[in-house]
C-alpha cells in the first residue's frame, strides 16, 4: 500500500468496473451551468441551518455541502486544504494554533467575513444550553483572540495536532457575527449556494451566487434542487423515472435493477462506517484476553462482508481505523476466520466451551440480527455456543448498547485517529462501548495522550499503528466489517474521478464537485 | 328542519366525548411504545445526561397523567401545545428562535392543507367514477362488463395500497412516463404542476376507494329495480336509462351517500402509506415521521384531525340522508 495515494485504492473494483463499462467520460471538462436535483433520506421536519443540531445527510449535504462553509475542508483525496481559512501554524506543543483567513469573502447579504465571524460561531457551540456535537471540540479551547480581521489565534487546553481537521467537522460552520438569528433563520452562509428556499423535511433550493473564492475550482450547477425522499423506494422509483439525477444510499436488494438502467451509475467508496459487536472487558467472561482472542478467531468476516453487506465493504480488523482515515493501517495482517485458532484460544483460557449471550437488533445496523445468526452457525465449531438475544428496536441505544455485555453496534467513524479513540476507546469516556481502559492495555491509553500532541506526522503514523495493532489483537470490539457509503447516479452528471471517502455523497459535497457531463 | 338541527347538535355534543375518548387512548398508546422522544431523537448518543436534560427541557420527567391534564387544558383553549421536535430544536439554540413555528397548528396546517388537497382531488375522480360505474353496472347488470367492473374493483380493493401504488408507478411512471412518481408538492408550486404531482397518489386513492361506492350504488339501485313503482315506470315505456336515473337513483342516494361519506373520511384518514409511497408531504407523511420520534403532541394533534374527519363526514351522511328522504324531512 506505500507509495500509493491512499484514497487511489478505495474505489472498489466493482465500481471502477462499472465505470469503464459505460465508457462514462470520467475526465469530463468541468464546465457551468445545469440544474442538480438529488433525492435524499435523513431528513426531518425539525432540519433547520443551525449546524448544531444537524446529524443527517440531508442538512450536511445542504449546509456544509452548498450554503455554508468551515474554516478548513477535507479534499476527496483526503487531505486538508483551507476553506475559510487560507493557511494555519502551530507552537510546537501544538497548543496555540494561528488561523489567516482569507481576504475578500462575503456573505450572502454582502457582510464581509472576518475574524468576528469565526469567534462568534465558534461560541455557538459553547453557549449556555447549547447541546452541540461539536461542543467538546470547542470547550476544548481556552481561548480564542482576533488578532487581526483576518487573523484568528485558538489556544487549547491540551495540545492537539488534529485541531485544524476539527475545524472541518460539518457543525462549525460560520455565520455572520451579530446577524447569527437571521443567518440561522434564512440561511446566510459564504457558501457557493444562495438559498432560495427551504421547507424542513421537504425540499431545498438554492441558486450559485455569482462571484466566489472557488470560482473556477467547484460549484458548477446554476441552481441545486435537493428532495427529501426518506423513503427507500420511493428514492430509486425518482432516480429511475428521471425525476432526480442522483440519490444516496441505494438499496442492496434493488441494485440490480439499477444496474440494468444504462442510464444510472453507481459510485461506491468505503469510509470510515464501520459495523461492531462490543464486549464489555470489564465484565466475564470477556475480561479474558482469550476470551476475547477466541471469538476474534470465530467469526467469520468474509462471509458477512458478502451476506450482510452484498459485497459492497470490506472486512475489519477490530480497529475503528477505516481507509478514510490518514494513518490507517491497511497493510497490518488481517484477522482470519480460523476455528482451530479459536479452540486454542479459548483452551488458553482454560475452557472447552463457552456460552455467550449477545443482543442484537436490526436498529443497530441493518442486518445486525441476521449478521449475529452467521457469528452464531460460524463459531459453534470452535466451541463457542452464542445465544442470539434479540432487542427491540425501540430504545436499543438506552437499554442495551452500553448496557449489555455483548451486542451489535455501529459507528459512523471520525474523520481523525484520535477523535475516534477519544471517542470510544479512551477510558472512562461515557461511549466507551468496551469498557476499554488502561486495565486492558495502559500503553494504548498512553499513546492515545502522546500522539495526540505529536507534530511529527511519521511519528504520529507510528504510534496509531501501534495503537491498531493492539485493538486487533486484545481490543474489546469486533469489527467484522466496513460498510461501503453507496450512491447512485444518472450520467447526465459528472464527477470527478477521486470522491470523498469520510462521508456519503462524495463528502456530502454533491453542489460543489460535480457537474454536468 | 328541527330534527336535523337537534341530530346535529346531539351528534356535535357526542363528538367532543369521542374526541376526548380518542385523546386518552393515543395519549397512552403513544406512552406506552417502548422509547420515548429524548432517546429516539438521540438514538445512539442517548447519554443519561443528554436523555435527562432533554427530558427536563420538555417536561418528560413529569408523570404522565399530570402531563394529559395539561395538554388537555391547553388543547381545550385551542392551544395544541408545541412539538417536540421543534421545542428540542429551540432548547438547542438555548433561546427561542424558534418562535411560533414550535406550535403544533403551525406545523400542522400545511400539511393539512397538502392532504386536503389530495381527498379533494381524489373525491372530485373517484365519485362521479364509481356513482357512474354503479349504475351502469345496474343498468348492464351480469353482462361482462358488469363482472369485469366488479372483478376489477373488488381486485384494487383487495390490494394493499402500497401494491396499487407500485403497480402504477410501473405502468404510468417507469414503462410510460407521463407522470411523476414523485410527489413532492411545495409551497408557491403553481396549481397545474400541482395537479400532475398530484395525479398518481389521486388515481391510487381512486382504486382503493371505487369498489366501495361503486358496488353500494349497484346494490341499493339493482335492489329498488324489484319495487312496484319501477315496474310501473318500465311499463310505461320508460327507458332502462332513465327509470335508474330517475326513479330508482333518488330512492338509493341515502346509503350511496353514506357509503361516499365513509370513503370521503378514509381519504383523511387513511393516506398514510401512500404519502409515504409519493414523498407527499402531507398529514400522513408527518403523522409517521412524528411517530417514529414519540412526538407525542404532533401525534395527537394529527388523531384528533383524523377523528373528528370521521366524525363530521358520518354526521354529514346521516344529515344528507334525511334530506334526501321525504319521509324523514316531515316526520309525522
Amino acid at each position: 500500500m506505500i507509495g500509493i495515494s491512499r484514497r487511489g485504492l478505495l474505489k472498489s473494483g466493482a465500481a471502477a468496473g462499472v465505470l469503464a463499462a459505460t465508457g462514462l467520460p470520467v475526465f469530463a471538462q468541468a464546465k457551468r451551468g445545469g440544474r442538480l436535483k438529488v433525492g435524499l433520506n435523513g431528513a426531518n421536519t425539525s432540519d433547520s441551518w443551525d449546524g448544531r443540531t444537524q446529524s443527517d445527510i440531508f442538512m450536511i449535504c445542504s449546509s456544509q455541502g452548498a450554503v455554508f462553509d468551515s474554516l478548513t475542508e477535507v479534499a476527496a483525496d483526503g487531505s486538508l486544504v483551507g476553506e475559510l481559512a487560507t493557511d494555519w501554524e502551530a507552537t510546537p506543543d501544538a497548543k496555540t494554533w494561528t488561523f489567516n483567513l482569507r481576504q475578500g469573502v462575503t456573505f450572502h447579504n454582502g457582510k464581509a467575513f472576518g475574524a468576528d465571524d469565526v469567534i462568534e460561531s465558534l461560541q455557538l457551540h459553547v453557549a449556555e444550553g447549547s447541546k452541540s456535537a461539536a461542543q467538546p471540540i470547542v470547550a476544548s479551547i481556552t481561548e480564542m483572540k482576533k488578532i487581526t480581521d483576518l487573523q484568528v489565534q485558538f489556544t487549547l487546553r491540551d495540545g492537539n495536532a488534529d485541531f485544524p481537521y476539527l475545524m472541518s467537522d460539518y457543525h462549525l460552520l460560520m455565520y455572520p457575527a451579530g446577524q447569527i438569528e437571521e443567518a440561522i433563520a434564512i440561511g446566510i452562509g459564504t457558501g457557493l449556494y444562495k438559498v432560495q428556499s427551504f421547507e424542513p423535511g421537504v425540499r431545498m433550493v438554492a441558486t450559485r451566487v455569482d462571484s466566489h473564492y472557488k470560482d473556477g475550482a467547484s460549484g458548477w450547477f446554476d441552481e441545486i434542487e435537493y428532495i427529501a425522499i426518506n423513503d427507500n423506494t420511493a428514492r430509486m422509483n425518482a432516480l429511475m423515472t428521471g425525476q432526480v439525477d442522483a440519490i444516496n444510499r441505494i438499496d442492496f436488494k434493488t441494485e440490480a435493477l439499477l444496474k440494468a438502467n444504462p442510464m444510472i451509475r453507481i459510485q461506491e467508496v468505503t469510509g470510515n462506517q464501520h459495523y461492531t459487536f462490543p464486549m464489555l472487558t470489564n465484565v466475564a467472561p470477556f475480561n479474558d484476553v482469550n476470551v476475547r482472542k477466541a471469538l476474534k478467531y470465530g467469526i467469520n468476516r468474509q462471509e458477512m462482508v458478502d451476506k450482510i453487506l452484498q459485497g459492497h465493504g470490506r472486512v475489519g480488523n477490530d480497529t475503528p481505523i477505516g481507509p478514510a482515515n490518514q494513518y490507517f493501517a491497511g497493510d497490518m495482517e488481517q484477522l482470519a476466520f480460523d476455528p482451530d485458532k479459536a479452540k486454542f484460544h479459548l483452551k488458553e483460557a482454560g475452557l472447552d466451551s463457552i456460552n455467550i449471550d449477545l443482543s442484537a437488533s436490526n436498529a443497530a445496523f441493518e442486518g445486525a440480527v441476521d449478521a449475529a445468526q452467521l457469528f452464531q452457525a460460524s463459531s459453534k465449531g470452535a466451541g463457542i455456543n452464542i445465544n442470539l438475544v434479540q432487542e427491540p428496536a425501540d430504545g436499543y441505544w438506552s437499554n442495551v448498547w452500553l448496557k449489555k455485555p455483548f451486542c451489535a453496534s455501529y459507528w459512523s467513524g471520525r474523520a481523525t485517529e484520535d477523535w475516534m479513540f477519544s471517542s470510544a476507546y479512551k477510558e472512562g469516556v461515557p461511549w466507551n462501548d468496551s469498557q476499554w481502559g488502561s486495565d486492558d492495555s495502559a500503553r494504548f491509553q498512553d499513546l492515545l495522550l502522546t500522539a495526540r500532541a505529536e507534530l511529527d506526522s511519521a511519528k504520529r503514523r507510528d504510534m496509531y499503528h501501534e495503537m491498531q495493532m493492539i485493538l486487533r489483537d486484545e481490543g474489546g470490539v469486533l469489527v467484522p466489517m466496513f460498510a461501503n457509503y453507496v450512491d447512485a447516479i444518472n450520467n447526465k452528471i459528472a464527477t470527478p474521478d477521486t470522491v470523498g471517502n469520510l462521508w456519503q455523497m462524495d463528502n456530502a459535497r454533491v453542489a460543489e464537485r460535480w457537474h454536468m457531463a | 328542519m328541527s330534527i336535523v338541527l337537534k341530530i346535529i347538535v346531539q351528534r356535535l355534543g357526542l363528538g367532543v366525548v369521542t374526541l376526548f375518548v380518542v385523546s386518552i387512548l393515543i395519549f397512552t398508546a403513544v406512552n406506552m411504545l417502548p422509547g420515548d422522544f429524548a432517546q429516539a431523537i438521540l438514538g445512539q448518543g442517548a447519554t443519561p445526561e443528554a436523555v435527562a436534560s432533554i427530558r427536563r427541557d420538555l417536561g418528560l420527567d413529569q408523570p404522565p397523567v399530570l402531563r394529559y391534564f395539561h395538554w388537555l387544558a391547553g388543547a381545550i383553549q385551542g392551544d395544541l401545545g408545541n412539538s417536540f421536535a421543534q421545542a428540542n430544536f429551540a432548547s438547542f439554540v438555548g433561546s427561542d428562535s424558534g418562535g411560533n413555528k414550535a406550535s403544533v397548528a403551525a406545523q400542522i396546517a400545511p400539511r393539512f392543507w397538502n392532504t386536503m388537497f389530495l381527498a379533494g382531488v381524489t373525491a372530485l375522480i373517484a365519485v362521479p367514477f364509481s356513482v357512474l360505474l354503479g349504475i351502469l353496472a345496474a343498468l348492464y347488470r351480469s353482462s361482462v362488463f358488469d363482472k369485469f367492473t366488479n372483478i376489477f374493483t373488488l381486485s384494487s380493493i383487495s390490494s394493499p395500497e402500497f401494491f396499487l401504488a407500485y403497480i402504477l408507478i410501473l405502468f404510468l411512471a417507469v414503462l410510460n412516463p407521463w407522470l411523476p412518481s414523485l410527489s413532492n408538492i411545495y409551497q408557491g408550486m403553481g396549481f397545474g404542476e400541482r395537479l400532475e404531482k398530484t395525479l398518481l397518489p389521486a388515481l391510487t386513492l381512486t382504486l382503493v376507494v371505487t369498489a366501495h361506492m361503486m358496488r353500494m350504488t349497484r346494490a341499493a339501485i339493482i335492489n329498488l329495480l324489484a319495487s312496484p313503482y319501477i315496474e310501473m315506470a318500465r311499463l310505461k315505456g320508460t327507458s332502462p336509462m332513465r327509470v335508474i336515473v330517475r326513479h330508482a337513483l333518488p330512492n338509493a342516494l341515502a346509503p350511496i351517500i353514506n357509503v361516499i361519506a365513509l370513503n370521503l373520511a378514509y381519504l383523511i384518514t387513511g393516506v398514510v402509506v401512500v404519502e409515504v409511497v409519493f414523498v407527499y408531504p402531507g398529514i400522513g407523511q408527518l403523522f409517521v415521521d412524528s411517530v417514529k420520534i414519540r412526538d407525542i403532541p404532533v401525534v395527537q394533534a394529527c388523531c384528533l384531525i383524523f377523528a373528528a374527519a370521521y366524525i363530521l363526514l358520518n354526521l354529514t351522511a346521516d344529515i344528507m340522508s334525511i334530506l334526501s328522504n321525504p319521509r324523514l324531512r316531515h316526520p309525522k
